[in-house]
């Protein structure tokens, strides 16, 4: 299932909340006053994070108007860029990066314990978990690699051992911590004695 | 080896603190007032010294770019854009600038603004760097709370503000056109070329577009001294550049140094050497995907610098290293590659729409054992059919990792053809000639 | 002039033209698919790549601008290389459908694979399925073969002004679509199949009834409304089985409305193919001597000046001088063509034509509307004035409110004071209407049906006149006439200045015993004891309340001429035959007069037109625009009447019989219907 397909369950209306009514205020001042419609990208956005990380059909028609534009270029938009989801995902949303180089240092595995933990499809929200993945393409933490995106974060240079636990916190409901899991300083070059380069995931 | 003092990115892993109070520590903001204050042509033409070459994977230089704006603002705004759009699969440099060298970046903005006579500047962030992002932004409140930005910026006169704009999942932004489309509100698409941003760019007024790494490194050159950075690695190829060392290597890890570095000494001496040892090598790609790879008898000798990459029929790129060893398949490697560039493709001209698709399925036959001898001369020229023939570069982009195979390890993906292909009398036709009229002859 | 070099020949070209342009000059043909010229630039098909000296890459003609000295070369193997490459990919995933898609024989994508196809195809995978998309009554599609030229996305953004259709997704699953699969709100949508360069959107009525080169094709002119699009009308057999539109630059462009082109299947249907009498109440089938000889009895037995005629909407400029001369025979000048009593001035042609011209209109730096809606009653026009609102952002004003144009305007007022505060230089907008240098002042019915038409109408010439804004050079009054007939009436002086307004009262009051209807079935008149002939083609409105029913011939039947909302004279030409026993209507008054037993009276169809080129004022050529003359004529004076001007509501896809009877007509009718009871789309 897409993530581009249009929900069949889709609700009546939809309204920014007052506070991020401020928020695209405060958006809307950073483009000059002719370009407004710069501001459909940060609005769908919003939309998609007020709306439990999925944009509904009412939204792109009350950005639209918001931003007086035609409904077809902001359903473009929505459909073009592929971080916007049309349809529901888990209100944790684990993306795992499978590009060649994380392939290359077991993305894969990571992969196949989403479908153990998770869901065995991509894309079906877990219920026990409220949880949902998909694969998706380079996340430009490749130095990092294997790694995943939850929400917004990144948890960098995983195993299986990791991920399993980095899952089984998302399933516990008290996730762990972004980051690398190998304990390193960032993207520094580590001290070969420290690490087992067979042993990522 | 480049000495610890010509370090440019100091605090590359954070160790020394990301935030305004530390960045002054390392001269972030030295006398910025100063360095405006002797004029743009003075500035281009320390940039040019520098020769600098711009660090997003084309390689133009910095300050000839910069001397296309045109002089004088005429009834349109000029705008500065940034691309922070970093996507390319291996590349992960500009993601360390704007979490831990964030003021460098900012500083360079005023800079690069005042030069090319912009008050607006745009940063570009790809939408999955939403952390990264957050943190620019208080990097730059800092900077505005210092009066470093905003109206009469650091003292130099120059009105200046910066606005980040994210993306939302889509490579194909970080080329420049689809970049500023993208920011107008649009599908981003790329625009056709003629006209060139530089005049009619962002909301069809004079824009320039630069790379984070390219914008983060002119602060330094204008105090040191384009001399100085010219010094530094090898003519035309010239100062210090972050290399992205992933894939089969026991240290990955980015890491600033010279131009021109011998491949194996960044290999060896910061990533931990290939897992198995360098022998184990099969491949290394040196840019980033869209540069095609290079099998372990050049990875020996050759040095990472735009022009000798580009003679051995490959590029710098964004100097995305991954390293591939021989336990890997490297057909499915770039099987998965082209998949990614199916996957990124905008859809609007032809070639690449419906190139980038069939040469992932051809791939894909071939991992699968599914293909034939007949599909790996079909593969190559699909690649020559879609590079050079689309609106943008992402043509090239796809096609040279494929051609980079084919070039390089045509007798691996041979090998795993059927023997026999499926038609069995081979005809060696040019099959762009109409094959009804050679028919008959080969009757 | 600048040179460039194609193929090694030394061509001088315009500044500002494309490489492709160049080479069209040069009569080298360049294959494209996403681009056209009345359409952006978009540079995606990359089907016109040709090689350029000094550039390693081939570069896409269409979007490359020409300078001075450059060499292009189109016939090497480097060119025919990379076309052909493209080519492969276009075919890649299209389907191999040709013997079941309506685009055959008339598809470039066939066309082209001719010369830069390869008979076999390499590509082995599957072929990628796209979902048919639902655009409305009028366009089929079959998306699977489409080939994301965006030439659709463009008209609809660029020319019909309704941002509609968009190309949705990305990479290989890009999909053109509407928003959400709704039809396409716009008068011009059908232009779109026209634009598909391959079978993606084919018309939906015309769907499966022929193939292209079975179809006898006739140049002509549509008369749904008052603009005279130059068409071409395809027929099969008998039957007319589409119209599509003709390029013409000073009118249509390459442009038609929707009614112009489906309306045809109107020709087909509640024809009227016998003469009918009525017995007992009830129309029976009559024969023609019956008919005829009854008709005459009647004309006899009924003073002159009691019998009346009234002319309709799609009447050519023979059959209504034929009409005419029958009445005079008749001994009776009762006639009149208008449907409602609108203020006409007849007495000088630039009275009532619309002198700036439609290609004038690109000309022009400011527009006032008058109390009319171009969108729905000249549609093609609309698109004009769209198209200089576009490049030039020329500013539009009206009077009256007539809802979405499809570009911005700004309303002025809805009250005839407006008017008068403007003549009198006390409106802030006279002071930007005098220093406009080509102003265009568009006065539609809606204005002149009021009690104070001729003040409107007067007072503003007067004013225009006055400030030399109706000169030689450029003429700013501007009459937006809606129907086909009108201008031609006008001028074949069917209309009586001094008995102008009697036709309407004496038809209220009953004075009229014998009321001759041709064609005419759009008058709003309640039948008592009135004898009604009705003379025309379809079964509509007038024969409705016929007692006699003289069946006729519709336009595509007939040969005629017909004078546009311009005063350019077309010639509409026979594309089909007559029905049935339905004849052309000269023969009718033929056979009428003979039967009053004046067989010297009766006229062929040639001395009718010969008549009708002597009596057109200001005639310069066939398909040409009147010449030009001022007179100077004294002022008319009207009384000032404070009232609103209302735009007349239209039922745009319901003006005449022809439209009345198409099943497409009601189908977009119904659409209408609904999307303004459920509230518009954007």
């Amino acid at each position: 299932m897409s993530l581009k397909k249009v929900h069949d369950d889709q609700p009546k209306e939809f309204k920014f909340s007052t506070e991020n009514i401020k928020k695209v205020e405060e958006i809307l001042k950073r483009y000059p006053n002719k370009n407004k419609k710069s501001a459909v990208m940060p609005l769908l956005y919003l939309a998609q994070k007020q709306n439990e990380n999925w944009i509904p059909l009412a939204a792109i028609k009350y950005i639209a108007n918001y931003l007086a534009m035609p409904y077809i270029s902001v359903y473009e938009i929505a459909t073009f860029y592929s971080m916007y989801n049309l349809t529901p995902v888990g209100k944790n949303f684990i993306q795992v990066c499978t590009t060649t180089p994380c392939l290359i240092r077991g993305a894969d595995k990571i992969v196949k314990l989403c479908k153990e933990k998770i869901s065995p499809n991509e894309n079906e929200v877990s219920k026990k978990s409220n949880s949902s993945w998909t694969e998706v393409e380079c996340l430009g933490a490749c130095v990092s690699a294997p790694m995943i995106q939850i929400n917004d974060d990144y948890y960098e240079d995983l195993d299986e051992k990791s991920t399993s636990e980095i899952l089984e916190s998302l399933i516990n409901n008290k996730p762990l911590k972004p980051g690398s899991y190998r304990g390193r300083k960032n993207t520094a070059p580590e001290k070969i004695a420290s690490i087992n380069g067979g042993k990522h995931a | 080896m480049l000495k610890k003092e010509d370090k440019i990115f100091k605090n590359l892993y954070n160790e020394l603190g990301w935030d305004l109070e530390n960045s002054l520590k390392r001269d972030d903001w030295k006398n910025t007032k100063d360095l405006i204050s002797k004029g743009r042509e003075w500035i281009i033409n320390e940039v040019k010294t520098s020769e600098l070459r711009g660090r997003g994977g084309a390689g133009f230089s910095t300050g000839l770019k910069w001397s296309f704006a045109p002089k004088e603002v005429g009834s349109r705004p000029h705008y500065l854009v940034i691309n922070a759009d970093e996507s390319e699969p291996g590349t992960c440099k500009d993601r360390d600038i704007l979490r831990f060298e964030p003021q460098k970046l900012i500083e360079g903005c005023l800079i690069a603004g005042y030069t090319v006579n912009a008050h607006v500047c745009y940063i570009y962030i790809r939408g999955e760097y939403f952390n990264e992002g957050k943190r620019l932004q208080e990097a730059i409140d800092q900077a505005y709370k210092k009066k470093y930005l905003g109206k009469n910026a650091c003292g130099s006169g120059w009105d200046f503000d910066i606005h980040i704009h994210y993306g939302a999942g889509a490579y194909i932004c970080g080329e420049e056109t689809a970049l500023l489309e993208s920011i107008e509100g649009n599908k981003g698409q790329p625009r056709l070329k003629p006209p060139f941003p530089a005049l009619v760019g962002l909301y069809g007024c004079p824009t320039i577009v630069n790379n984070v790494e390219t914008v983060a490194v002119v602060p330094t050159i204008l105090r040191r001294g384009g001399k100085w950075f010219s010094s530094i690695g090898k003519p035309k190829n010239t100062g210090t550049k972050i290399f992205c060392i992933s894939g089969n290597v026991n240290s990955p890890c980015n890491v600033e140094e010279e131009m021109g570095i011998p491949l194996k000494d960044l290999i060896e001496k910061y990533a931990g050497g290939v897992v198995g040892g360098w022998d184990n090598l099969q491949a290394v790609i040196p840019g980033g995907s869209s540069m095609p790879l290079l099998p372990k008898k050049i990875c020996d000798t050759i040095t990472m610098d735009f022009d000798s990459l580009i003679e051995n029929k490959s590029g710098l790129g964004t100097a995305g290293i991954v390293v591939i060893n021989k336990d890997q398949d490297i057909v499915k490697c770039m099987a998965r590659i082209a998949r990614f560039y199916k996957h990124e493709s905008c859809g609007q001209c032809t070639p690449c729409r419906e190139g980038s698709g069939w040469m992932w399925r051809i791939l894909d036959r071939v991992v699968k054992r599914k293909a034939t001898y007949n599909d790996v001369e079909l593969l190559a020229d699909v690649t020559k059919q879609i590079e050079g023939h689309t609106i943008c570069a992402f043509g090239e982009g796809s096609a040279w990792p494929v051609q980079g195979l084919l070039r390089h390890f045509r007798k691996e993906v041979e090998s795993r053809c059927r023997d026999k292909p499926l038609v069995k009398k081979k005809l060696n036709n040019p099959y762009l000639v109409d094959q009804h009229l050679l028919e008959n002859k080969n009757a | 002039m600048p040179k460039i070099l194609i193929n090694g020949k030394e061509i001088e070209f315009e500044k500002g033209m494309t490489v492709l342009q160049a080479c069209e000059l040069a009569d080298v043909e360049i294959p494209r698919f996403c681009y056209h010229e009345k359409l952006s630039i978009a540079g995606n098909c990359r089907m016109c790549l040709v090689e350029m000296e000094k550039s390693p890459k081939p570069i896409a003609s269409c979007a490359m601008p020409a300078t001075e000295g450059m060499s292009i070369k189109t016939n090497t193997p480097f060119v025919e290389k990379a076309r052909k490459g493209v080519m492969e990919f276009l075919l890649a995933n299209h389907p191999l459908d040709c013997p079941v898609c309506d685009q055959g024989g008339e598809c470039d994508l066939q066309d082209q694979s001719l010369y830069y196809g390869v008979d076999k195809s390499r590509f082995v995978e599957n072929k990628r399925d796209v979902k048919e998309k639902y655009m409305g009554p009028l366009i089929k599609t079959q998306m699977t073969r489409c080939i994301h030229c965006t030439r659709c996305v463009r008209f609809a953004t660029e020319v019909a002004g309704v941002p509609e259709i968009g190309a949705i997704g990305r990479g290989e699953n890009m999909e053109i679509t509407t928003y959400l699969e709704k039809s396409m709100e716009s008068e011009l949508s059908a232009n779109v199949i026209d634009l598909c360069p391959v079978g993606a959107l084919t018309s939906k009525p015309y769907a499966f009834e022929a193939r292209p080169w079975e179809l006898k094709k006739t140049e002509s002119i549509d008369v749904m409304d008052a603009v005279g699009s130059n068409i071409r009308v395809d027929t099969y057999n008998w039957e007319v089985k589409r119209i599509l539109p003709r390029l013409n630059n000073e009118i249509n462009e390459e442009w038609i409305s929707d009614k112009t082109r489906y309306s045809c299947d109107g020709l087909l249907k509640q024809r009227l193919d016998v003469p009918y009498i009525k017995k007992e109440n009830k129309l029976k089938k009559s024969n023609w001597d019956e008919a005829i000889a009854l008709l005459v009895e009647k004309i006899q037995s009924i003073r002159p000046d009691e019998i009346a005629g009234h002319i309709g909407d799609m009447i050519n400029m023979e059959s209504a001088l034929g009409f005419k001369k029958l009445f005079n025979l008749f001994k009776s000048k009762n006639l009149e063509f208008r449907e409602k009593n609108f203020y006409i001035n007849s007495e000088e042609k630039i009275n009532y034509i619309f002198n700036s011209s439609i290609a004038g209109i690109e000309e022009s730096d400011l527009i006032l509307l008058v109390g009319t809606n171009p969108r729905h009653e000249a549609t093609i026009l609309n698109a004009r004035i769209r198209k200089t609102f576009v490049q030039k952002k020329v500013p539009i004003f009206s009077i009256g409110d007539p809802g979405d144009l499809t570009y911005d305007y700004k309303i002025i007022g809805n009250k005839t004071d407006v008017i008068k505060k403007i003549v009198d230089n006390e409106h802030e907008f006279s002071k930007k209407l005098l220093s406009a240098k080509k102003p265009i002042i568009i006065i539609g019915e809606s204005a002149l049906e009021l009690k104070s038409g001729k003040y409107i109408f007067e007072t503003l010439k007067n004013y225009l006149i006055n400030n030399n804004l109706i000169n030689e050079n450029w003429n700013s009054l501007n009459i937006l006439t809606q129907n086909a007939s009108t201008v031609g009436l006008l001028d074949l002086k069917i209309l009586q200045t001094e008995t102008q307004d009697q036709f309407f009262s004496n038809l209220r009051n009953k004075k009229f015993k014998l009321l001759y209807l041709l064609g005419s079935d759009n008058l709003d008149f309640k039948k008592d004891n009135e004898f009604v002939v009705y003379q025309g083609s379809h079964g509509d409105r007038g024969a409705e309340v016929a007692d006699i029913i003289l069946p006729s011939a519709t336009y595509t039947e007939q040969n005629g001429l017909y004078e546009n909302l311009e005063g350019r004279l077309q010639e509409c030409k026979k594309a089909s035959y007559p029905i049935g026993e339905s004849l052309e209507d000269w023969k009718i008054y033929n056979k009428i007069i003979k039967n009053l037993g004046l067989q010297e009276k009766t006229s062929n169809f040639d001395q009718l037109r010969k008549e009708v080129l002597n009596n057109i004022p200001n005639f310069s050529n066939l398909n040409d625009l009147p010449k030009i003359e001022i007179v100077k004529t004294n002022e008319i004076k009207a009384d000032f009447i404070s009232e609103e001007i209302v735009i007349r509501e239209f039922d745009y896809y319901y003006t005449n019989s022809i439209s009345r009877s198409s099943k497409t007509m009601s189908e977009c009718r119904q659409i209408r219907q609904k999307t303004i009871k459920d509230g518009t789309n954007n």
